[in-house]
């Protein structure tokens, strides 16, 4: 039945009616734990023998549906709900990583991901070694022997560049290593990232796929066909574990045993549980995603036809417009649309980026993207502001930068807005 | 991966009661340990069979050497051996097919091999291979659900209940 469309899955993949109330709406399971039926099959559902509820903090029915229909949308063997789209790298890269390990990632990451493996990670003696989503070969030259994962976005935040995948994905098979993709930007809809060979798919659910600013979320599916036997590179799931009485996750589990092992060890260890109230939020706006995200693009590309032809404007990167760099691969990985979040340069710079961001009256100004509403930011004063001018430009962040979130309102009065702000600037 | 409809593995698993598992272990962290566990759980009749625990008991049920010692009836062989060990399996279960009125082969997660498939094809069985009845019971019941499997089904009426969770009954 895999056959049916992206549309018929976006709305009931993963929900069954309720078995206990037939509820067609997915209810909310707002309950900490699940009983047992008796002492022996408490004992079968710790040592994961039988399928079932413990303690929400490592699995809940309501955030089942989502995980399912994530699993569904990314054509994924399972899937994992956690707290936002940090927790769920982090979950990821705890399940591959050993103290010591590396990552190759991209340095064109949404900021707060740059600080996460940069500054958080390397407490736990992880280390990173970045490359340039723009060239593959990157990448392969930033392998070492402690490389275990590498990582990119799909559509690269903030500056809406179009990565590559199939190239990368070909760089992490010969390295024997999984290809991490954050494909928040993207969404399935847009891009399906284990289709052009990536291993594991991460999102922050509080952008597109929640898509209405209202809950925070994160998402990690497991594409299922990662040998993760040969070498002992990932000991968390090829050897025994302690804690389940020597149970070997890869051999118990097969093809979900990623996702599995990031539930029961990931999750149960590390804590960021998803609240079954957001995972509720979140599915519901996954219904309408296929025509949210259409809208988003139709919307973002006539906003960056506009900007381009705008005498305040110095340039936009977007890869919708024909001119881009990324247009070509837009074409390839994302033929419906290049997204909602792109860039563009104020003439003027840094002073005219922050007065752009304080005349706007219908775009709102903050720190998120994938909101029906229109956002505009300025990252160098706030998203990238951590960073030092030169990782600032690298990721596409430089002072003249203004990122914009196309919402889905009407077009002509999201253009009508950046009209009069950019006038006033 | 050999495919199979949802259809085939869903009238198997619901007329099957009584399933013969070759290579059951006594080990509970073993992965036959795990689908015994929790088929016995949903109803199933399981008969262990394993040479080197012969006389002693797995979840409570008695162990048997060979397909030769188990008493009838016995609706599907599930192999729980290495996919090499398969024919030698297939062919004892069809010297004793008709006294134990087996139906179906069934071969486990990465188990697959062709001759031992075509020799119970031959004979008329039903042959599954590379695939886990436990895996296939929580997907057509929904439970795998719970640990967010893509179960690659929409389904549209309520899950009747019984027991330890959903069953396949209607």
């Amino acid at each position: 039945m895999s056959e049916y469309g992206f549309n018929t899955l976006s709305v009931h993949a993963g929900a069954q009616p309720d078995p206990a109330t037939g509820a067609r709406a997915t209810p909310i399971y707002q309950t900490t734990s699940f009983v047992f039926e008796d002492a022996d099959h408490a004992a079968a559902l710790f040592n994961l023998q039988v399928f079932g509820n413990i303690y929400s903090r490592i699995m809940n029915p309501t955030n089942a549906v989502l995980e399912e229909r994530i699993a569904a949308l990314e054509g994924g063997r399972a899937g994992l709900a956690v707290a936002s789209g940090h927790a769920a790298q982090l979950i990821v890269l705890h399940t591959l990583m050993q103290p010591g390990d590396e990552i190759v990632a991209a340095r064109q990451l949404y900021g707060g991901s740059i600080n996460q493996f940069s500054q958080g990670f390397a407490k736990f003696d992880w280390h990173v070694k970045w490359a340039d989503t723009r060239d593959p070969d990157s990448f392969r030259a930033a392998l070492t022997p402690k490389t275990k994962a590498i990582f990119i976005e799909s559509i690269a935040n903030p500056g809406g560049i179009v990565t590559d995948i199939e190239a990368v994905a070909g760089v992490a098979k010969q390295a024997g290593v999984p290809l991490v993709v954050d494909n928040t930007l993207a969404s399935p809809y847009l891009i399906r990232p284990l289709e052009w060979g990536a291993d594991i798919v991460v999102h922050s659910a509080t952008k597109f796929l929640g898509g209405h600013g209202n809950s925070i979320a994160g998402l990690i599916v497991d594409g299922g066909k990662f040998d993760w036997g040969r070498d002992g590179k990932y000991p968390t799931l090829s050897e025994p574990c302690p804690s389940y009485h020597g149970m070997r996750l890869w051999e118990t589990f097969g093809d979900m045993a990623f996702a599995i092992a990031c539930r029961v060890l990931g999750l149960r260890d590390l804590g960021p549980a998803l609240s079954p109230m957001n995972a509720f939020l979140v599915l519901t706006g996954i219904e309408t995603l296929p025509l949210r995200m259409q809208r988003h693009c139709d919307n973002a590309l006539a906003v960056a036809r506009w900007l381009k032809e705008n005498r305040r404007v110095a340039w936009v990167s977007y890869a919708g417009l024909e001119d881009d760099p990324s247009h070509g691969l837009q074409r390839t990985y994302s033929p419906k649309g290049a997204g909602a979040v792109f860039t563009f340069g104020v003439k003027g710079g840094y002073e005219a980026g922050v007065a752009l961001v304080n005349g706007v009256k219908l775009f709102s100004h903050l720190a998120n993207v994938g909101d029906t509403r229109s956002l505009i930011i300025h990252p160098a004063s706030t998203t990238h502001r951590q960073l030092n001018d030169e990782q600032k430009k690298s990721a596409g962040a430089g002072p003249d930068v203004v990122r914009l979130s196309v919402g889905i309102e009407n077009t002509e009065d999201i253009i009508a807005d950046l009209d009069q702000a950019l006038a006033a600037s | 991966m050999p495919q199979y409809s949802d259809d085939f593995i869903r009238s198997i698993l619901r007329s099957t009661k009584t399933i013969a598992m070759v290579g059951a272990s006594g080990n509970e962290m073993r992965p036959s340990y795990f689908a015994m566990k929790y088929l016995l759980d949903k109803g199933f009749v399981i008969r262990p069979v394993n040479p080197g625990l012969a006389g002693k008991e797995i979840l409570g049920q008695t162990v048997y050497a060979s397909l030769r010692d188990v008493p009838a009836p016995i609706d599907m062989i599930d192999i729980f051996r290495s996919p090499d060990a398969a024919p030698a399996i297939v062919r004892e279960a069809l010297a004793e097919k008709d006294r134990l009125g087996v139906k179906t082969i069934w071969m486990q997660l990465g188990v697959i091999n062709e001759e031992a498939a075509a020799l119970a094809r031959k004979a008329g069985l039903n042959v599954v291979m590379d695939r886990c009845p436990k895996i296939e019971y929580g997907r057509m019941s929904g439970e795998i659900s719970w640990m967010g499997v893509n179960r690659k089904l929409i389904d549209n009426r309520k899950p009747l209940l019984f027991s330890k969770g959903g069953s396949l009954k209607r």
